[in-house]
């Protein structure tokens, strides 16, 4: 059945999987928020423990996937792998940087003779929360800002910066972008923290912490609403493939995709609600509006960007090199059967929700982090 | 620029190495340590006997620790793909990309999901469940194995595809063809093997430790009889499969494997070189001997190679010069196809940019004609065709000992064992504990020898290394060469030093 639909069909569709990975990554970077929750959080070691351990029993599902959201993207759009990761080098080896000081960071920290000190890891887990989030925030805004690059004959990607991706993070729109990211994170942290420790003085801060941070992400917020419906974006002819400046693109997006603009104050709409329920109405389920909200807000952005004729990677250097869903993409036949194996996709998720659940049933005591199995907490 | 570029090749085959050179320090442990854990375990379910819990949270802390470090060095592998060989990624990607994204949806989250109810779950789930939680951490991590051993099987055997000259890029034609690929195949079981067999050395290492430490006997004992026995068996299928994967490499990858037996000439009844002395100096094609010192078997090479003992083997200098009695059209030859091709393309590419249709015909009809070696039109010498000797013959030979020694080991501590004397035998158990280093250097040459035999190649016979790299100057590589070799090696010493404390500490902590 797969095989009967037509290329530009299964174009869109990995499009569509990819945004729905990457905005999960989203999601889940409540991890990464509550990372960065530590030091403005914590006020003594048992709070920063009760932190640190609620975030590390999720941070490999955060982990996996990004590291799922570059395999999709390889495997569906082997030409942005190639020139974004390729061209944009700095932003990337950065990115990943903050992330391997992540992963042996849960494990290391407690752990006797571990050479670098428990605070060392705590800062570790803290680059990665906002240096981290910040710089993919700064790639994400590039799909509306464009990059300097510029692809011969062959696909061959010329970049035309020295910086190779870091000159991203000066753009105001791009660095609004990141930082509304690493507040939002910082949000969803907090929520999570909320709905699953239990400890009076911690979540009560935490409360205060999912309300204080949206309102420091709203000025970031406003920018790039802003930004968006103003700007011009980089249109694509249907018939021809050529790319082209088009006034004010992404409010013609908006306005020309109703679901998108419905998916994104839909979006905003249900993370200011669970903001409010959690820091104003003492509901702990807070962290599910949230979440749903992130994930729309991100499905409308990856939507904004990749469909409606428009250039998602787009070159300020060589506006024909602009990367679409359409010339990126792989080939019909591996599209095909990718999208046979995206099927197991729902299992993995079920599996992933029911043992969130049982994991989750119970809320995270400092009786536990003492408990017989103190040595196996981070 | 061409110096440029060369030097940008030499920072980014650096990177690479170093990381994979990393990673593979902690994988292997990774893939055969969980699956002793869960063995542990299920003793422990079956018999309710707590000290086997003990033992298998010892065991377990040890994993956790290896594992952490072992996902931070696999993330830089999947994403330096793009950053450094972005040719690659784009001339491949629409094969090499599908085995990466199944590996995550496959593999990654089943060992992300279980894994924080193996650590946190012992009185979150039930026992049942927590067992079940560590095998599914077992089968996830091999899992993953699986679809990366595909990837890297393609590269060294790429079939299921067609080039696209309007792409510029590969296309794959038949994913079952890549998924069973016997080169993937014989990757899978050898490796994988390879990696129970390691992750057996280290406890059977350990253990023989505690012994000569007279600490934790009880356990160490129990610890060593399951390790040795699966061990033993992984040991055994090592063997096998490495004889098959050596096969395979002599079918499709004969340049490889005259590498990995220094055999420049190519000769029937082939003589194995039990051990030598590389002569480092010597080029193809030049009169000089091969090695200093050899120790030789009759006739093996071949049996090996072509399961016919009085077979012809091509050596190097067939290999890159051709020899027309054995019909091996060699690199030289190949190159002049190959540039045909590019050239080919090229003009192919021209005509189809200025619309001229017939130029464009005749030129991918010429292209289609050549198009079997491109990649040798990339090749500035037919010389360039022939990976590193020395390298890949002593790691070569590295292994093959080292893997010969470690079923002696085995089937010694099983024997002691089960004559209860385990403990007394302090020479075997100071063997035991060295040996857990020799397995690391096993599996370490084990992949110099996969990936420097093949070279020049990203993807044999098709795409040399030199052109797969990203166009970016070489400092930047460079920059990052030196920050992860600073940062790897600062986490590998933290590491191994949490590590001792552990064992330090033993089971009873």
């Amino acid at each position: 059945m797969i095989g009967n639909l037509d290329y530009s069909i299964l174009q869109q569709l990995w499009w569509l999987i990819a945004s729905v990975v990457g905005s999960l990554f989203l999601f889940l970077t409540f991890v990464q928020g509550g990372q960065t929750l530590i030091f403005t959080l914590a006020s003594n070691e048992e709070e920063k423990s009760l932190i640190i351990n609620a975030m590390g029993r999720k941070w490999e599902l955060t982990f996996t996937t990004l590291v799922l959201f570059g395999g999709a993207l390889f495997a569906a759009f082997p030409l942005f792998y190639a020139t974004s990761f390729g061209g944009a080098y700095w932003v990337w080896m950065l990115i990943l940087f903050t992330f391997i000081l992540q992963a042996v960071s849960y494990e290391y920290r407690k752990k006797p003779d571990n050479v670098l000190g428990a605070r060392t890891y705590e800062i570790f887990m803290c680059i990665n929360g906002s240096v981290g989030i910040l710089l993919i925030g700064a790639a994400v805004g590039t799909f509306f800002t464009g990059s300097r690059f510029s692809l011969n004959l062959y696909n061959s990607v010329t970049w035309h910066t020295p910086y190779h991706g870091l000159e991203a993070a000066l753009n105001p729109f791009n660095l609004a972008f990141g930082l509304f990211l690493v507040f939002l994170a910082r949000v969803l942290g907090a929520m999570y923290l909320v709905n699953h420790v239990d400890h009076k003085s911690l979540v009560e801060k935490a409360r205060k912490a999912t309300w204080i941070n949206l309102l420091i992400a709203l000025p970031f917020l406003l920018t790039i609403l802003i930004g968006l419906v103003t700007m011009d974006g980089f249109a694509v002819e249907p018939a021809t493939g050529r790319i082209f400046l088009e006034k004010g693109k992404y409010l013609n997006n908006l306005l020309g995709m109703p679901a998108v603009l419905f998916l994104l104050l839909a979006g905003l709409g249900s993370v200011i609600y669970g903001v409010v329920v959690t820091g104003f109405l003492g509901k702990n389920c807070g962290i599910w509006f949230g979440g749903l909200g992130t994930v729309l807000v991100g499905l409308a952005i990856f939507s904004l960007a990749g469909y409606n004729n428009t250039a998602f990677y787009p070159s300020l250097s060589d506006l024909q090199s602009s990367l679409t869903i359409y010339n990126a993409s792989s080939s019909k036949y591996t599209l095909t059967a990718m999208s046979y194996v995206a099927l197991a996709v729902p299992f993995v998720l079920a599996y992933i929700a029911y043992v969130w659940k049982l994991m989750d049933a119970e809320k995270l005591t400092l009786g536990e982090l003492a408990g017989q199995d103190a040595d196996d907490m981070y | 620029m061409g110096e440029d570029i060369l030097t940008t090749v030499d920072w980014a085959r650096a990177q690479f190495a170093l990381t994979a050179m990393y990673h593979w320090i902690f994988v292997p442990l990774t893939l055969g340590l969980s699956f002793l854990v869960a063995f542990f375990e299920s003793i422990y379910v079956k018999t309710g006997n707590e000290e086997w819990k003990k033992l298998t949270k010892f065991w377990m802390t040890l994993f956790g620790i290896n594992f952490a470090i072992g996902v931070a060095t696999g993330i830089i592998l999947e994403f330096e793909f793009g950053t450094n060989w972005s040719n690659y990624s784009w001339m491949v990607g629409d094969i090499f990309g599908a085995p990466l994204a199944i590996e995550g949806i496959f593999a990654f989250f089943i060992e992300a999901t279980f894994f924080a109810v193996m650590f946190f779950g012992w009185h979150r789930v039930s026992k049942g469940f927590h067992l079940f939680s560590t095998w599914m951490v077992a089968v996830g991590s091999n899992l993953s194995a699986v679809w990366i051993l595909v990837a890297n099987g393609w590269m060294q055997f790429p079939v299921g595809m067609a080039f696209n000259p309007d792409k510029a890029r590969f296309e794959m034609q038949n994913f079952w063809e890549v998924a069973l690929s016997p080169v993937a195949v014989h990757k899978f079981t050898h490796t994988t093997s390879s990696a129970f067999l390691l992750a057996s050395l280290f406890v059977v290492g350990i253990s023989a430790l505690f012994l000569l430490q007279e600490r934790h006997q009880k356990m160490a004992k129990r610890s060593m009889v399951v390790a040795a026995v699966f061990g033993f068996i992984a040991s055994i299928f090592v063997a096998v499969t490495g004889d098959e994967a050596a096969f395979s490499v002599a079918q499709r990858q004969p340049m490889k494997l005259a590498a990995m037996e220094g055999l420049y000439v190519g000769e029937e009844k082939a003589s194995i070189v039990a051990l030598g002395i590389i002569n480092s100096s010597k080029k193809p094609g030049d009169v000089q001997p091969a090695f200093h010192q050899a120790l030789k078997i009759p006739g093996l090479l071949s049996l090996l190679a072509n399961r016919d003992s009085d077979s012809f083997v091509p050596g190097i200098n067939d290999l890159v010069f051709g020899n027309v009695a054995h019909k091996i059209i060699g690199a030289e030859q190949r190159m002049v196809t190959g540039k045909i091709a590019l050239a080919e393309l090229a003009r192919y590419k021209e005509a189809r940019e200025k619309g001229d249709e017939a130029a464009a015909v005749s030129a991918l009809a010429l292209f289609n004609q050549h198009q079997g070696d491109l990649g040798y039109g990339y090749l500035n010498n037919p010389a360039e065709a022939a990976p590193p000797v020395a390298t890949t013959f002593y790691s070569f030979h590295i292994m093959v000992v080292l893997g010969t020694l470690f079923p002696v080991i085995f089937l010694l501590v099983l024997y002691f064992a089960f004559k209860g004397t385990l403990e007394n035998q302090r020479w075997l158990n100071i063997a035991c504990f060295f040996s857990l280093f020799l397995g690391y250097v096993a599996q370490q040459a084990g992949w110099v020898v996969a990936e420097v035999g093949r070279q020049p190649w990203a993807i044999q016979g098709l795409l040399p290394v030199g052109v797969a790299t990203t166009n970016i100057a070489p400092g930047n590589v460079q920059t990052t060469f030196f920050i992860f070799l600073t940062l790897f090696t600062a986490l590998l010493l933290a590491e191994i030093r949490i590590m001792m404390k552990q064992i330090k500490l033993g089971p009873e902590a």
